[in-house]
This record gives structure tokens, C-alpha cells and sequence, in this order.
């Protein structure tokens, strides 16, 4: 694709984010409704000299997606809620041996097969802990066709910088919208290519600088390193010693901690005087939005806070936002997923409320509006 | 004994020496299977810096560690999988992948059996030694019938894969086993298992002495390579007559040839008629 504006659907604009943020390889499974991204990347990737592979299963691409990034390739998979379960023994793998990855989960209902054309927003849980074991990853949630093709750049760049998997979770909804956005030109990107070793003959390929995050070697370099799941010292051996164990867990869980400011996108609308504050992402958020605006209209004093990025959670940002909040509506296309962090962040000031639809419906402006009303009249 | 003890080839050069002691059982054949492996590697000029090892795991996922090369311990199952992966964005490098029966034929039976269709140039090696042993000593999917494991303590009930025969089934571009008192010959095997441009399956049959072979009785190590020699028939006698006392168990050495393109070239060159506006394949 050329640069200019382009009419397109979400899961097109994925792929093309991708190719843009420098993505060589992708390794997919067909499942409704993410399979338009590996489709257009199996014919994009030929175009730029990458690899496209349909791998035999969800768990194989993922496997397969590890694979190509420890080979020095930017690496991604797609998929939705079941595949995205299979995936997480590997989503495990590439947070505990820092393989950089980017998985795309376009939600639709659950749980098990669910409902597989329809929306939801079901899985943000599971994206923080569907893997055994604590882990460190990053997960964004876009709200429109743009915010898709820009936030998949961006989740290249944040998976090669700190070394995590990337998750991307946008709905069926934003998936097969059709919106128009204008593509960058090839070259006006600010993209992060990975930290390599430099060749030192004292390389350890877990040890890191003050920044938390390790260099990467790949075959080739002359490092000859080794890679594993199970828990390794700096060296990259494995170890069960407490004390080498405490510490490199240490690092490894709290390496994102010092980089929020770069890792934690959001956005607020109307949050400075905001007495109800609606907390919403993704294509929910699109609904908010209005309903914030009609609620200003009625003399209601509300406002908007979208978090894009959902682990971590920005969570200075929340209660900055908070900060006036008598309370707080968090409208999600799940059974209360996201609510449980804000319930946690700002419990102890406000009152927190869920708004909640788990009928494959995207959650309409009305009826936000009408919580918010609600939630006016009760203060 | 020239040929075990060959001149040029000196194991230590390929090892990770400050891992040792190694944490295999003694009287394991799986030291055997990777001396081979090394021994292979050797003699056909394989550098270490393009050298990746991609093992999964149990005891056949440990050995990879010790190879002074790129090696990569994944998930249960996986080697393939992520193999698959590793080369199709560095076709430069050599892969091999070190699995083993639970490994490869039970949790990674389907990324074998695409792996074999695929005929992506891979040397996939799957030591087997009919049991789950680091776990304790599980059936696994070759444990031969009648056998006693810490889950079948009434004797294995399961018939046993012939994993050869499946590889083959399923395309594999060259399949072939060996035992491990047969070093030389294994190493040949590998050999031509690393010099096939496609997909390789090499089954070499290893012995658990220290917790299937004291659970069935099977003797020391070297009983159990003894036994495991007698109950092999080296492919290349053919369908003789002459051996009715032999059970004949399996057989050893190549056993299959597909002969098929390599998946890697055909991608590559496909992508490359596409990104000049031909059609696929041009």
C-alpha cells in the first residue's frame, strides 16, 4: 500500500501497521473474526521479502512466531478468544526467555466458541494472566480503524524496546469497520529496532543495564547463547539457587515499572471537573464518548477517561483523572473485567459501577447516557 | 576402534564444558545419541555460529544445553513448531531439532505430522526411549505393550507407535533410526539426515536404564543396547528368510525416502514470483 488516504477495514488496517512498523513474519491460524489479518499479510509479506505461514494449529503459529523473532525477524500472530487460549503456553514462553512478539486478539464472544461473529470485550483479563506464572506483557486497545494501524506500530516498537509480548485486542466491531485513514509515508515512522549484543566476549544474555532490559543476540552473531523456559540466571542457564532466582524475577517482573510514561497511552475528555467519570475502551469508548458529550449538554458534569493501554494499567493517569470523581462508570462488553482494576485503583474516593452487555451487542450510547443520569442524580 | 575414536573429532570442542557434570542418569543413552549428533556435526564442517538447536522438553530437552551451539529449550511439544519458525526467517542457519516419543509423538504429534507434510529443511532427531523419564517414568506413546510404568503398574495396555512408519506416512523427506550401541552408524544416519535438503526424521532408540529399565527388569545399560541391537534388523538386509529366530522388531538405517521439494525454496521462490507481478509459483 501506498501512502495517502485509504478506505479500510480494521483487521486490513492491523496488517498494514504491521508491514509499516517492519513485521517479516507472520504465522497464523484461520479463526472468525481475525482471519482478514493473516490473509492480507499473506499476500503483503511476499511484497517486502517476509514469511507468511497458516501453521497446523493456534499453539504451532505462536511457537512458530517465537521462532522467527529469537532468528532477529519483527514477529506477529493473530487471532481470537479460543486461539488466544491456546496461545498462552507460548505468550509464557516469550515473556520468561524475552522474545519479542505482537499478538493481535480481535474479542468476540465467550467463552469457549461463544459467539463467533459477534463483538466483545471479553478477553482482558485473560490477556493479563492467561498464562501461568507472573509475567510481564504489554496489552492496547485501540478504538478505531487508525487507532489499529497506529497502535500495531506502536506494539512492534514497544515489544522490540522492552523485550514482552505485545498484545493488540480490539473487537469484531472496529475489526470490519470501514473507516477511512491516511497511511504514513514509508520512512516518516519513528520505528524501535532491537538492541543487539555487540560482540563482547563477556555477553550475558540476561544481564541488563540500567534500564532494565537485556541486549539480544541471534544465531549468527557469534554469542551462542541459550534459550529457555525455564528460570535462568543472567547467563541464560537455568538456575533454582533463591537468591540469583529473587533477583532476576526481580528484574524481569519489574522492568516495564520505570518505562510507564512511554508504555502508558490514554486519553481524557472532559476529565478536569468530571463528577462521573466514565472509564471505557475500545469501541465501547466510542459510545462513551457521546454519551459524555450529551450528558455536558444536560448540565451534567461528566467526563471521559480511555485507557489505549490496558496492562499496565495507567494508573496515575486514573486517578488523576478521578481526581473530582464522585463516581465511576466503566461500560465493557464483558461481565466486568477492567472494572476490577479501577475498582482497585480508586475504591477508597469514588463509588465504581459497571455497565455490562455479554449479548454480542456493542454497548449502545443511550445507555450509557442513561448511567450516567443515573449516577448524577445520586451524588 | 578408529573409527569411535576418530581423528579430528574431539567432543569437548562442542560442548558447554562448564555445564558439567551433565544431569543425564547413568547408563542413558541420550550422551550417545548427542556424541553422535557432535560427531556428525563434525565431520560435515557445520559451524557452531550457524549452528541452532531447538529441543522441547523432558530428559531429550535437556540435552540440547550442552551444545556449545545457538540452542533454544521451548515448550512441551513445540521444537517443531518454533523450529519452523527459526528457519523460515534464517534459511543461513542449520536447524536441528532434539525431541523425544512423548515429546515429539504424544504433545507435538501434530506439529510432527505437518513438519513431515511441510518438508522444511529440518533434522528433527526423537531419542527414544519408550518412557517419560523425567517426569518419573510414564507410559509414553512407544512404550511396547505389557511393560510396566508408574501409570501402568498392571503393565501397558496401549499398543506403541512406529514412528518411523508415521513420519514416512506423512511425508517426512527422509526417515530412518538407529540404536545407539551403533555410534558409527547413527552418526551416518544424522549425516544423511543433516545433508537432505528437506525434512529429516531420525528416531534413534535410547535406553532409560535408570528408572524403565530397573522397573522391567531390563538389565544394566549394556544389556538393555544389547537387547535393543538384537531387536533391530538393519534395513539393508532386505526382507531376508534367513533370520527366523530374530523378532525383527523394527528396522534400522533410512527406511523411507519422499523425494519432494524443499519447503523453504518453493516459499521463497514463490514470494519472489509474486513480488516481480508474476502469479504464485511462477
Amino acid at each position: 500500500m501506498t501512502a495517502g488516504m485509504a478506505n479500510l477495514h480494521g483487521n486490513h488496517a492491523c496488517a498494514l501497521g504491521a508491514i509499516a512498523a517492519g513485521c517479516r513474519f507472520f504465522a497464523g491460524y484461520p479463526i472468525t473474526p481475525s482471519s482478514e489479518i493473516a490473509e492480507r499479510m499473506s499476500r503483503e509479506l511476499p511484497l517486502v521479502g517476509g514469511t507468511f505461514v497458516q501453521m497446523e494449529d493456534e499453539i504451532a503459529s505462536m511457537a512458530a512466531v517465537l521462532g522467527a523473532s529469537a532468528g532477529g525477524v519483527k514477529s506477529m500472530t493473530a487471532t481470537s478468544g479460543p486461539g488466544f487460549s491456546l496461545k498462552q503456553e507460548n505468550i509464557g514462553l516469550a515473556s520468561m526467555a524475552e522474545i519479542p512478539c505482537v499478538i493481535a486478539n480481535v474479542m468476540r464472544g465467550g467463552p469457549s466458541t461463544g459467539m463467533p461473529t459477534r463483538p466483545a470485550q471479553s478477553d482482558i483479563m485473560q490477556a493479563r494472566w492467561g498464562s501461568h506464572g507472573d509475567h510481564p506483557l504489554i496489552a492496547l486497545a485501540p478504538a478505531s480503524v487508525k487507532e489499529i494501524h497506529d497502535q500495531t506500530i506502536r506494539a512492534f516498537n514497544l515489544s522490540e524496546r522492552y523485550r514482552v509480548p505485545v498484545m493488540v485486542l480490539f473487537d469484531q466491531v472496529i475489526a470490519h469497520l470501514l473507516e477511512p485513514i491516511e497511511l504514513p509515508a514509508a520512512g516518516s515512522l519513528d520505528l524501535v529496532e532491537r538492541r543487539w549484543a555487540n560482540g563482547d566476549d563477556g555477553y550475558q544474555p540476561y544481564a541488563a543495564g540500567a534500564d532494565g532490559i537485556p541486549a539480544m543476540t541471534r544465531p549468527g552473531d557469534g554469542h551462542r547463547t541459550h534459550t529457555t523456559g525455564l528460570t535462568h540466571a543472567e547467563d541464560g542457564f537455568p538456575t533454582q539457587d533463591p537468591d540469583t532466582v529473587t533477583r532476576v524475577m526481580d528484574r524481569l517482573l519489574g522492568k516495564l515499572d520505570q518505562h510507564g510514561q512511554d508504555i502508558e497511552a490514554f486519553e481524557c475528555h472532559d476529565t478536569k471537573d468530571a463528577e462521573v467519570l466514565v472509564v471505557a475502551y475500545g469501541i465501547s469508548a466510542r459510545a462513551a464518548r457521546r454519551a459524555v458529550r450529551q450528558a455536558r449538554e444536560r448540565g451534567i458534569a461528566a467526563g471521559l477517561f480511555r485507557p489505549i493501554t490496558l496492562w499496565p494499567f495507567p494508573e496515575q493517569a486514573l486517578r488523576t483523572a478521578a481526581d473530582q470523581a464522585r463516581s465511576v462508570l466503566v461500560p465493557e462488553m464483558n461481565a466486568g473485567q477492567l472494572v476490577l482494576e479501577v475498582e482497585r485503583i480508586c475504591r477508597d474516593e469514588v463509588r465504581v459501577a459497571g455497565l455490562n452487555r455479554v449479548d454480542g451487542q456493542p454497548i449502545e450510547p443511550s445507555q450509557i447516557a442513561r448511567r450516567i443520569e443515573e449516577m448524577a442524580a445520586d451524588d | 576402534m578408529t573409527e569411535t575414536n576418530p581423528a579430528g573429532f574431539e567432543i569437548r570442542d562442542y560442548l558447554r564444558l562448564d555445564l558439567m557434570p551433565h544431569f543425564m542418569c547413568p547408563g542413558c543413552g541420550h550422551g550417545i545419541a548427542l556424541r553422535a549428533l557432535l560427531w556428525a556435526v563434525h565431520e560435515l564442517g557445520i559451524e557452531k555460529d550457524e549452528l541452532a538447536i531447538v529441543s522441547g522438553i523432558g530428559c531429550s530437552g535437556r540435552v540440547g544445553g550442552y551444545i556449545d551451539a545457538n540452542t533454544y529449550h521451548v515448550t512441551h511439544g513445540r521444537p517443531l513448531a518454533f523450529a519452523t519458525g527459526l528457519k523460515l526467517a534464517r534459511p543461513d542457519l542449520k536447524v536441528i531439532v532434539i525431541t523425544g516419543d512423548g515429546d515429539c509423538l504424544a504433545i507435538g504429534g501434530n506439529h510432527l505430522i505437518h513438519a513431515c507434510r511441510r518438508n522444511l529443511d529440518l533434522t528433527c532427531l526423537m531419542l527414544n526411549n519408550e518412557v517419560y523419564g523425567m517426569t518419573g517414568g510414564q507410559v509414553s506413546p512407544t512404550t511396547a505393550e505389557t511393560r510396566l510404568t508408574t501409570t501402568t503398574p498392571a503393565g501397558n495396555t496401549e499398543p506403541a507407535f512406529d514412528a518411523c512408519q508415521l513420519a514416512e506416512a506423512a511425508g517426512a523427506g527422509l526417515v530412518g533410526r538407529e540404536v545407539t550401541m551403533q555410534t558409527p552408524a547413527l552418526r551416518n544416519l544424522i549425516k544423511q539426515g543433516l545433508e537432505y535438503p528437506g525434512f529429516s526424521f531420525l528416531e534413534v532408540i535410547s535406553d532409560c536404564t535408570e528408572i524403565y529399565g530397573r522397573k522391567n527388569d531390563l538389565g544394566e545399560s549394556a544389556e538393555m543396547v544389547l537387547s535393543q541391537k538384537s531387536d533391530m534388523r538393519p534395513e539393508a538386509y532386505g526382507n531376508v528368510a534367513d533370520q527366523p529366530f530374530r523378532p525383527n522388531r523394527l528396522l534400522t538405517g533410512v527406511l523411507a525416502r519422499n523425494e519432494r521439494p524443499e519447503y523453504g525454496e518453493t516459499y521463497r521462490r514463490h514470494a519472489d514470483g509474486v513480488a516481480n507481478g508474476g502469479k504464485a509459483g511462477a
